[in-house]
């Protein structure tokens, strides 16, 4: 957060794949707050006028979808993060 | 062979495959004591991470209260699962980088600071005790209704096996003991999932039966007609809540983040290789948790058509032989308040509290109920939410390999939990009190030698606390989750994402999260329960959701303090960058 007033320096590489992981977090984490606290609570009653077979679609995002969502959420981070810290040459 | 001695046989298996486990995985040194020598693979990590987290609250209660309470119930799947989310992306790998044995390790270094060290140690100790008192009551429930043994004998048996596996193993017994837990209860509760879905619905897959057409000719989808079902019993609908959105909204992040900020949890990810792996952990862990939590619901709509297809309206005598077993354990109850010896199953409670049993039988011959009858509601049956999933096999006429099957799952859920519970309340006791605050030249036997003696000594309070379970047991779950997600996460938080957060703001925004949550729920769970309505409560949110605003009360006076005091030394922010990058994990200190 305070990074200019530090008094030593991170090499570019780390500022940078540092960087990118924020853009990816802030991005995940709105897909995250979407599926679960939107369509499963705020926009709920909206939603369940739409059916998925026999689920109301808000009950059905409450109930199973953003399980389903929150796990390929995860997925994608591991596999992005991966290639992340390959083009910067920092994995581990 | 009959049911009986189906359980003995199934559960004395499991039984002897964990002791086995335990002898075969003793720990040798405190680092195979606390985080299983660190060599842990991420996927075996999921699986025991998955057994550790689902207690026997997941295992026995949740499906039992998704069938009660059907929308509102959604807060504890989204809530119990969405923390992963957080763990994965926000605090797993960079706790694994920093690489070390406990969570107060990570606040009392991060911060420079032994009250730091302390006041996290408080909050781990206070967590993991409420927590595990409900597991050890769990082992006895199960240990009384099936193996037709004392709660009292139920919870010393547990006890001893809990006792050999994490004391002589450490995380390293544990690890592998909860890897075998989790296939026990995962198949003992997938399988009478699968034969209820087909009976009901004629598709075996729960998560899709239970948005399919009932098979009884009617066309009506499984929700639908739970929702007509009880709307003629004067229920609300299954799929609409009662409770207010703003409550929801609060309850679920409250779990989401205290999910992501309890210590038993985040300690498993000390265990993998390397800081990619905790990722990678926290997924399986997530994938191998969705397939019990996605199955609940399916689970609990079933058992409340299946409970009120065979008791509404039938008469006690012709009541099905699990109806008698479970009021024989005094979770059932009918009172007859009509006298025609016919069960009415209706919205409202049947008498006033827990069922309190007298001499004798009534006319139709169920047991005698001395509670005061409710005069306004013509509901007769009373049922303790928690026996749907132990009550399903027997509800849905399954064979007695499946029941035996259910009890071993069940003592398998609670255990694993305990277990995981113990451990992190030994290390921070023998590692983060004694070593690394109050006598840091202990040696390495010596500071063994304490984590197994402060581990027996854990198990001893924790059966206690199972065998005479004090009444505010129950009451307090909610402290839990509440008090991980205004205390330990932002604090964990911050330290890697914040360079500028430092001790004094870290400590005093953990230390008013903590009292402000703790006091909201004491006032309203124990000193004035009469005041906890909605009128009374804080911006309407409940004392299961007030985590959230003693988390955003955490933010604002950390960051508040920190600004007005000294900026932490450059080796702290040293640290964090070490953090932050994936290579070199295991020598975090090394710079």
């Amino acid at each position: 957060m305070a990074d200019e007033t530090d008094t030593h320096t991170t090499s570019e590489a780390e500022g940078a794949y540092w960087r990118d992981n924020i853009r990816l977090l802030v991005s995940l984490m709105a897909i995250w707050f979407a599926c679960s606290f939107g369509a499963g609570i705020l926009f709920r009653d909206f939603l369940d006028q739409f059916m998925l077979g026999g689920y109301p679609l808000g009950f059905w995002f409450a109930q199973q979808g953003s399980i389903y969502i929150f796990i390929a959420l995860i997925v994608f981070y591991v596999v992005r993060m991966k290639a992340l810290e390959r083009k910067y040459d920092l994995d581990d | 062979m009959d049911t009986q001695t189906l359980i003995y046989i199934f559960v004395g298996l499991s039984f002897a495959l964990y002791i086995g486990i335990a002898i075969w995985s003793r720990a040798g040194s405190t680092k195979e004591f606390y985080v299983a020598g660190g060599g842990v693979n991420p996927v075996v990590n999921g699986m025991a991470t998955a057994a550790d987290w689902m207690s026997a609250a997941s295992f026995i209660s949740m499906a039992g209260l998704i069938a009660f309470l059907g929308y509102d119930a959604s807060v504890y799947l989204m809530g119990w699962t969405g923390g992963y989310v957080l763990l994965a992306l926000l605090l797993a790998p960079y706790l694994r980088k920093f690489g070390q044995f406990t969570v107060p390790d990570f606040i009392g270094t991060r911060y420079y600071s032994k009250t730091a060290r302390v006041v996290a140690v408080i909050c781990l100790i206070f967590i993991s005790f409420t927590y595990i008192a409900g597991q050890m009551r769990g082992v006895g429930i199960v240990f009384s209704r099936f193996l037709d043994v004392q709660i009292f004998w139920g919870v010393i048996i547990g006890m001893g096996i809990v006792f050999v596996y994490a004391v002589l193993g450490g995380m390293k017994g544990i690890t592998y003991t909860q890897v075998a837990q989790y296939c026990v209860l995962i198949f003992a509760y997938m399988v009478p999932a699968f034969f209820l879905s087909f009976m009901i619905t004629g598709n075996p897959i729960p998560q899709i039966g239970l948005g399919s057409t009932v098979n009884d000719g009617s066309g009506l989808y499984v929700l639908q007609k739970l929702n007509l079902v009880l709307s003629d019993l004067g229920f609300g609908e299954y799929t609409d809540g009662s409770k207010s959105m703003i409550d929801v909204f609060c309850i679920t992040l409250a779990l989401m983040v205290g999910t992501a900020g309890l210590p038993h949890v985040i300690v498993r990810f000390f265990t993998v290789p390397k800081a990619s792996d905790a990722r990678k952990s926290a997924g399986w862990a997530l994938v191998f948790i969705a397939l019990l939590y996605t199955t609940a619901p399916a689970v609990g709509a079933f058992a409340r058509i299946n409970f009120i297809d065979t008791v509404n309206e039938t008469e006690y005598s012709q009541a099905p032989e699990w109806f008698k077993n479970w009021e024989r354990n005094d979770l059932i109850a009918f009172e007859d308040k009509n006298g025609d010896g016919v069960m009415q199953y209706r919205s409202g409670d049947a008498f006033a509290g827990a069922p309190e049993f007298g001499e004798g039988t009534g006319a139709s011959g169920e047991r005698v109920v001395t509670n005061a009858p409710v005069a306004d509601s013509e509901n007769e049956v009373y049922v303790d939410r928690d026996i749907m999933v132990l009550a399903n096999p027997e509800i849905g006429n399954l064979p007695g390999w499946v029941i035996a099957l259910v009890a071993a799952g069940g003592l398998a859920a609670a255990l694993s939990t305990a277990a995981g519970l113990l451990l992190v309340i030994s290390s921070s006791v023998s590692h983060d009190l004694l070593k690394s605050t109050f006598k840091p030249d202990i040696s390495e036997k010596g500071e063994l030698m304490a984590a197994r003696i402060a581990a027996t000594a854990a198990i001893v309070v924790a059966g206690y606390l199972g065998i005479y379970p004090p009444g505010w047991v129950a009451q307090v779950v909610a402290f839990a989750f509440g008090l991980a997600a205004a205390s330990l996460f932002p604090a964990i938080f911050m330290g890697i994402f914040s360079k500028s957060m430092n001790k004094e703001g870290a400590i005093a925004g953990m230390v008013s999260g903590l009292a402000f949550t703790f006091s909201y729920i004491f006032y309203f769970k124990l000193v004035n329960p009469e005041a906890n309505v909605a009128e009374n409560w804080l911006f309407g949110i409940s004392p299961e959701g007030i985590g959230v605003v003693g988390m955003v009360l955490n933010f604002a006076i950390a960051i508040a303090v920190s600004k007005m005091t000294a900026s932490p030394p450059v080796e702290i922010k040293k640290l964090v960058d070490s953090i932050r990058v994936p290579r070199g994990a295991g020598e975090a200190h090394a710079h």
